[in-house]
């Protein structure tokens, strides 16, 4: 229903929009060239922006989106290529050029200060407010601008005490104050729920009214066939379709030009009957780290076999839920894994019980970045026989169990001596996919296991966690990507503010409610 | 004993901690930590001691300690800001560097007489009674001048622009590169201002407070308890100067537990076994480390942290 | 624009050549030398004549060979319970007072006495005193490592002030309790309790006469050895190794940190403490003021320059100590410190190139119209 309603403003707004041909294009960027260290990240890429059209710019994660647009921001200098902004010639040598030419970015990690109120990130580097700031004349301002484009947010809270929906109305309302005429989003629907989204188009809409233009950077099909009104597809840094109008191309040509093959949208998912309960999480509430509740009264059951999903915006207890599973966060009340209590006990009673935990956090928490691949493959092992051999570790012993799940999992790294810091995002999951499922184990609580990867890896990470359920383990998936949720699990659970407040077999989830669920406007009738 | 000594002794020596932990704040709100300070403190102290010496103005030596402390900090900025290497031990091999600098240059200048900065008194505050004699009569002008620098620092970090710039480079400096901000100008400038701070209170000891010339005991750890100083005022100029006054008639107090005289109707025991002595010039130290653990653990209760980038080099497009 | 070169600077993506850190330091280390030679220059002084007076100082005769390597002992020991600590990323700073507290408590064994020094064997009481100075240096280890675990109290801050305590702690005793006739010495110990010089044996190989190298270099090459098979070879290393790479990484692996912290913080400590033990037992033979000439950060700066690996620590021990017996003998006194902080800042400024690659490269031609 969602869809059709989409369907129908995407029809209505062309004709509220001033189109002259004749004009100038909003941005030209030609021939642009950026190189990092082992990666061509941009190659001979053109774009072209139209004044007052929303652009998608289509591509799978590591495709070079957020480069080039880094590069229309003024982050980063290409080695060749011309810029044109407005018609006229414009070399960007840092963010304040290209904000002087009405340029602005909304990052996907955003770029905001946690400590500062929302008035403060939104002046932060602009020369207005005097060497004395007055503040409350500031508020004032910005709580204006924030009335005129619908964005509701208040001016002198801090960002820390936002939720990301806020933090992202704060961004949008940053390159509103600067008088941005071009915006743009990347990845901007990821934090969002799908009505959060709805208001989001509403407002870009409304910018692109006022003649604004906008850049809205993605790796989902639906989404940009519901937003734009033309598109640019990058795959490994080129251009594979250049400015093309959405009319014209279908999903399937679609996934193709981004990923390079065809691309059959199917998962090999099998009915299972689920077994004996492995999970018990009875009355459990916890604190997140600024001492705010973010686990409130929480209960559910997870049985072999079965992957039950969590639903939820971004912030409202997840990584907390998986983190007292896990027992790296202290908590009251209490978590059966296997019948035993691992609540408020050290992260090794529950690896001792058969927990996999695939971590949110890769680099900072999922592995040891300066460690070589023997180490890492290790983390869960080296504890036990044949690596362990009484105080000592046998390195003969672990070279072979980690030579082992590389080549079964496919890692390509150069040896395993290499430092895991050098491996791509899509290998370094399957580094730590491949030690934790290599236990063999019961319970796997993984948290957004395929962000950030490029769809073949997404793939068979998928297939890795179905392959696991089919082999009677017990998963949880908590993820923020309702379609993955949707395809994977067998129920889904949807969080807010820290609770539970709704739980359905998969078959019967729709999005609709899910999505009103998600931003506490629905309750399971009890 | 009395307490109007200990109080006036504390605002004296206490000065110096306080110039040396406010440089150290607002270095470390850029997201540099500095542990250099005792060697910039030595440095600072010699340069103003020596440059005194030489020229006859005590307040050409202030300046030489000033820019003794600063230039000796470039060091320890082009090290970790364009170099990323670990802050903390570069901060090490800062302290080494001024002391060593310090001891080679002010060779010789052990039990010369420098001239010093004055004493003054503030003529309409130091008529306000009792208060007015404490406060506002004979003492040090650097003294006064640190009394400005409290609310001056504060507003400047909490209610002006580059302010607001700095606390934002220092929590989260890929914020503030976005919008144009220079995050690498603006660490080496705090870097340079608290090694200036720093060579201050160097200068403080050397030509003012303290005044002489006895080589590494000059500074006598002082430095180092800036820096814990820095952790107890959680960041804040206020509560630096709290500290840094408190600390300074403590220091005060001990060496008047020396004296001969009664202590609650009791025999005085330091009077009368010297060596016990040791223990009282311990507890400046021991002192450090409980307010440290009462600090730490009250941070913790009010989630008040260090600088969210403290330590960490910034590298555009890595993550932090 | 214009240049027809231009550096690039480029983080490395492949692993760094194996010669290069080695090739980083020896380069800092020469370039500190010129730096200090420069500044000798400056001052007025012939840096050539001090240096060759240094070198001369140092190994100009086997007398001068093992005092280079008597110095050399504590810093070993020192460097390798810093570098310890550092795999963990943990700021031991605090070395020169865990030095003080060993060699005090190792003192007690002939002082107190603790046992008969006439008629026990010297043996029973080396050992005494080595465990002694360990559980010292261990127990004054453990404060810093209790408060950072617990209330996590910087411990760079905590270690620099127990510095200070230790000091003045050991002062006390030796001006009252143990002081020597009033002296702020203590009196010489028991010859049962000086560990074995290679002097001692001057009547059976005449060459050894004069030569004061005693048993504490075994002790420390004993401990490199350990430290280095704990690190390499054994499941608490791999720990430590994790805990130093990602502490959250290693609480997710089940490692527990708190216990970690502590124990290594106390190991670090205890060979601090066994330092102080042969420096009193080995070349004192007393417990007095100043038996540490700045070992305790002389010792970080050896762990750092050694890379944290156990066997470059007993080479860059040598080189600081012959750089302590030739420091004795010049002027000026603050040179050695000097020539030390401008050696650890060449070294870490160095690490630069094992992260970037700097190379020149030809400006292309479509930069450079």
């Amino acid at each position: 229903m969602r869809v059709i309603y989409q369907k129908e403003l995407m029809t209505t707004t062309p004709q509220l929009r001033p189109l002259h041909e004749e004009q100038t294009n909003a941005v030209e960027m030609r021939d642009i060239v950026l190189r990092f260290p082992g990666v061509l990240a941009n190659d001979h890429v053109n774009f072209t922006l139209r004044r007052g059209e929303i652009h998608a710019l289509l591509g799978e994660n590591g495709a070079g989106k957020s480069t080039l647009m880094n590069i229309l921001a003024g982050l980063y200098k290409p080695e060749t290529g011309t810029i044109r902004i407005n018609g006229e010639h414009a070399v960007l040598n840092s963010p304040r050029d290209a904000i002087s030419r009405g340029v602005g970015m909304v990052h996907q990690h955003f770029m905001l200060v946690p400590t500062h109120t929302v008035t403060e990130n939104i002046l932060l580097g602009l020369d207005d407010p005097g060497f004395v700031m007055r503040l409350p004349r500031y508020d004032q301002k910005v709580a204006e601008l924030a009335d005129k484009y619908g964005l509701k947010v208040q001016p002198t809270a801090k960002i820390w005490q936002l939720s990301v929906g806020e933090q992202q109305r704060v961004e949008i309302l940053k390159t509103l104050y600067r008088g941005a005429q071009i915006l743009i989003l990347d990845e901007p629907t990821a934090v969002l729920a799908p009505q959060e989204i709805q208001e989001l188009m509403e407002t870009l809409r409304l910018m692109v009214r006022e003649g604004k233009s906008i850049v809205f950077i993605s790796h989902k099909l639906n989404e940009v066939k519901q937003v734009a009104d033309r598109l640019t597809v990058l795959r490994k840094g080129k251009v594979t379709a250049d400015g093309i109008n959405l009319e014209d191309v279908n999903k399937e040509t679609l996934a193709e030009l981004m990923v390079g093959r065809k691309v059959i949208f199917q998962l090999s998912k099998k009915p299972h009957t689920p077994g004996e309960v492995v999970l018990d999480v009875q009355n459990v509430s916890a604190l997140n780290n600024r001492g705010l509740p973010a686990l409130k009264n929480i209960s559910f059951r997870l049985r072999q076999g079965e992957i039950l999903g969590i639903a939820g915006i971004a912030g409202n207890g997840q990584s907390e839920l998986a983190e007292v599973i896990t027992g790296l966060r202290p908590c009251q009340g209490r978590i059966l894994v296997n019948c035993t209590d691992v609540a408020n006990q050290p992260p090794k009673r529950a690896i001792d019980q058969g927990t996999a935990h695939i971590p949110e956090d890769r680099t900072g928490v999922g592995t040891a970045p300066g460690m070589a691949l023997t180490g890492n493959m290790i983390m869960k092992t080296y504890d036990r026989a044949p690596i362990s051999q009484k105080w000592r570790i046998s390195y003969t012993a672990a070279r072979e169990f980690a030579s082992n799940l590389k080549e079964k999992y496919d890692i390509q790294a150069p040896s395993l001596s290499t430092q895991v810091n050098k491996l791509s995002g899509g290998n370094l999951q399957k580094v730590i996919l491949a030690r934790e499922i290599s236990g063999g184990p019961k319970l796997i609580v993984a948290v957004q296991p395929t962000r950030g990867l490029d769809v073949g890896a997404i793939e068979g990470i998928q297939n890795l966690l179905l392959e696991q359920r089919d082999n009677d383990s017990a998963v949880l998936l908590i993820s923020e990507e309702l379609d993955e949720l949707l395809d994977l699990s067998d129920r889904i659970a949807v969080i807010y503010e820290g609770e539970l407040v709704g739980e359905f077999p998969a078959e019967e989830a729709d999005l609709k409610t899910i999505g009103l669920m998600m931003t506490g406007e629905l309750r399971r009738q009890e | 004993m009395s307490l109007e000594i200990i109080l006036r002794s504390g605002l004296s020596t206490g000065t110096i901690l306080l110039f040396a932990a406010i440089g150290e704040i607002l270095t470390e709100l850029a997201g540099i930590q500095n542990l250099g300070v005792e060697g910039m403190m030595l440095l600072g102290a010699m340069a103003a001691f020596k440059t005194a010496l030489a020229t006859g103005s005590p307040w050409l030596g202030l300046l030489a300690g000033i820019a003794a402390g600063g230039l000796l900090s470039l060091a320890h900025a082009l090290v970790t800001i364009h170099f990323q290497a670990d802050q903390v031990v570069s901060g090490l091999s800062l302290t080494f560097l001024g002391t060593g600098l310090a001891l080679v240059l002010g060779e010789g200048l052990t039990g010369q007489n420098a001239p010093l900065i004055s004493n003054a008194t503030i003529p309409l505050l130091s008529k306000i009674p009792w208060l007015g004699r404490i406060f506002f009569a004979d003492l040090n002008i650097l003294v006064y001048i640190g009394y400005l620098l409290i609310p001056i620092s504060w507003w400047y970090i909490n209610k002006t622009r580059p302010g607001m710039h700095l606390r934002a480079v220092g929590e989260k400096p890929a914020a503030a590169d976005s919008l144009g901000i220079n995050v690498y100008g603006v660490r080496y400038l705090y870097t340079f201002v608290g090694g200036c701070l720093a060579g201050l209170a160097g200068a403080a000891i050397s030509i003012a407070i303290s005044p002489g010339w006895y080589s590494n005991l000059t500074t006598s750890g002082q430095g180092w308890i800036a820096v814990a100083l820095v952790i107890f005022a959680q960041w804040n100029p206020l509560r630096a100067a709290l500290g840094g006054y408190l600390f300074g008639m403590l220091r005060r107090f001990m060496l008047d537990l020396q004296g001969p005289m009664l202590l609650f109707g009791l025999r005085n025991p330091f009077f009368y076994n010297h060596n016990l002595v040791f223990f009282l010039q311990m507890m400046p130290f021991v002192l450090t480390i409980i307010a440290l653990v009462w600090g730490s653990a009250s941070a913790r209760r009010l989630r008040i942290g260090a600088p969210a980038a403290l330590g960490i080099p910034y590298v555009r497009g890595e993550r932090g | 624009m214009s240049l027809p070169y231009h550096l690039r600077i480029q983080k490395r993506t492949e692993e760094v050549p194996r010669w290069l850190p080695l090739a980083t330091s020896v380069g800092a280390i020469i370039l500190a030398f010129l730096i200090s030679a420069l500044i000798l220059l400056l001052i007025g002084g012939d840096p050539i004549r001090t240096f060759g007076y240094f070198f001369n100082a140092a190994f100009g005769s086997w007398g001068a060979l093992s005092d280079v390597v008597v110095k050399a002992t504590p810093l070993l020991l020192i460097g390798l319970g810093c570098g310890l600590a550092f795999r963990m990323r943990l700021w031991n700073i605090g070395a020169e007072g865990q030095f003080y507290i060993g060699a005090f408590f190792a003192s007690l064994v002939p002082l107190v006495p603790l046992v008969d020094m006439e008629t026990t064997p010297k043996f029973v009481i080396l050992l005494m005193m080595a465990l002694l100075g360990m559980l010292g240096g261990g127990l004054y280890g453990f404060i810093p490592g209790y408060l950072k675990a617990k209330f996590n109290v910087s411990e760079i801050i905590s270690t620099l002030m127990l510095n200070y305590v230790a000091v003045f702690f050991n002062n006390y005793w030796i001006y009252s309790e143990f002081s020597d006739a009033g002296f702020q010495m203590t009196p010489v110990f028991a010859k049962s309790a000086w560990l074995p010089r290679l002097a001692d044996y001057a009547q059976e190989v005449r060459a050894f006469s004069g030569i004061t190298l005693h048993l504490g270099v075994v002790f420390g090459l004993i401990a490199a050895f350990i430290i280095w098979i704990i690190m390499s070879r054994s499941r608490w290393g791999y720990e430590i190794n994790l805990i130093g790479d990602n502490p959250q990484a290693a609480r997710y692996a089940g490692i527990n940190i708190t216990r970690n912290v502590i124990l290594v913080f106390m190991l670090s400590g205890a060979l601090a403490g066994l330092a102080g033990m042969s420096e009193v037992s080995g070349v004192v033979h007393r417990l007095q003021e100043r038996i540490s000439t700045n070992y305790g950060f002389s010792g970080v700066i050896v762990a750092w320059l050694a890379k944290l690996n156990p066997f470059a620590t007993i080479l860059v021990s040598f080189l600081f100590g012959a750089l302590i017996v030739a420091g004795r003998e010049i002027q000026p006194s603050g040179l050695y410190f000097f020539i030390q902080g401008t050696i650890l800042f060449l070294v870490i400024s160095s690490d630069v190139l094992l992260r970037y690659k700097i190379e020149l490269v030809r400006t292309a031609p479509e930069e450079a119209k």
